[in-house]
């Protein structure tokens, strides 16, 4: 498998979706190629960090509005 | 529906206030997040996950559950927030400065994904990058700077965790789409963060010397 190749299954890789008749070939890339290897798993450490942003502001607030529009609420 | 979420939808169609409570206090603030994308305003943000609440009462008792609770509320604020946000001309002009980036295509091998050859960063494990507060900092305002699609569908998959059948329902976007759009967000990402583990570039203009102290203070180096 050459650089594009290996390039273009790194999204599915990322969710260990490569299909199997690639895996082999991927992953032997990955290990061939320092600069592939090295960007995929920084890539793989970006996706984690992303999964443990801490959020902003204080909007998960139940206000009085939407307390009082949840009582008036269709049925 | 899942398992665990009709017992919850039927509390929240019977009136149930806690249980609508902890749907606001589960989803308000990556809503508010995902919200930001579509403005530069914080009160617009706000303004439209406010609406998407008001949209989401409204439409309570006659939602069917063919989606998730999450994918439908998510869905319902990007209609509000194209109505919206469609008054709000700074966005069109943060949009046209940055048409010239050159953007990642499959089949175009590493071109839009690096320049310079990747090097391995000098830390045990990479995927501890998280523990750093720091670092935290760095991809969030990453995040912040990225092109308004791709922000929403890095936000939408990988910070709320959403399936990619639900990021391509919710911003109607074909699969292919949102496997490109993805990986041109996270590449930028990544550099983002490459560039702050190689020199410590980091948004408050800190020294480089201060950063590797403060990011070996808390152990990751």
């Amino acid at each position: 498998m050459n650089c594009y190749e290996a390039i273009d299954l790194m999204g599915d890789a990322i969710e260990s979706r490569v299909p199997s008749e690639s895996r082999a070939g991927f992953e032997e890339h990955l290990e061939e190629c320092p600069a592939c290897g090295t960007y995929f798993e920084q890539l793989r450490s970006t996706v984690s960090a992303l999964a443990r942003l801490p959020r902003r502001g204080d909007s998960g607030v139940l206000t009085q509005d939407l307390l009082d529009a949840f009582r008036r609420r269709p049925r | 529906m899942s398992d665990i979420e009709a017992p919850f939808l039927a509390k929240l169609k019977g009136g149930d206030e806690a249980a609508f409570a902890g749907l606001v206090a589960d989803l308000g603030p990556g809503l508010l997040d995902f919200a930001r994308t579509f403005t530069s305003s914080t009160a617009l943000a706000e303004d439209i996950v406010q609406e998407t609440w008001l949209a989401v009462i409204r439409g309570l008792h006659a939602f069917e559950a063919r989606a998730s609770l999450k994918t439908w509320i998510f869905s319902i604020l990007v209609r509000r927030a194209r109505t919206i946000a469609a008054r709000d001309a700074r966005l069109h002009a943060r949009a046209a400065a940055r048409a010239a980036e050159v953007e990642w295509e499959p089949g175009q091998g590493r071109r839009g994904l690096w320049d310079d050859t990747p090097l391995p960063w000098s830390v045990d494990d990479p995927e501890a990058i998280h523990q750093s507060q720091e670092a935290l900092l760095v991809l969030q305002t990453a995040l912040d700077r990225l092109p308004e699609m791709q922000r929403q569908v890095v936000l939408l998959r990988d910070v709320e965790g959403l399936s990619a059948a639900d990021v391509c329902n919710i911003l109607a976007l074909s699969e292919t789409n949102v496997r490109v759009i993805l990986h041109r967000g996270r590449a930028k990402l990544r550099q983002a963060l490459d560039r702050y583990m190689r020199d410590g570039a980091t948004s408050d203009g800190a020294a480089p010397s201060e950063i590797t102290g403060r990011v070996a203070a808390r152990g990751i180096r």
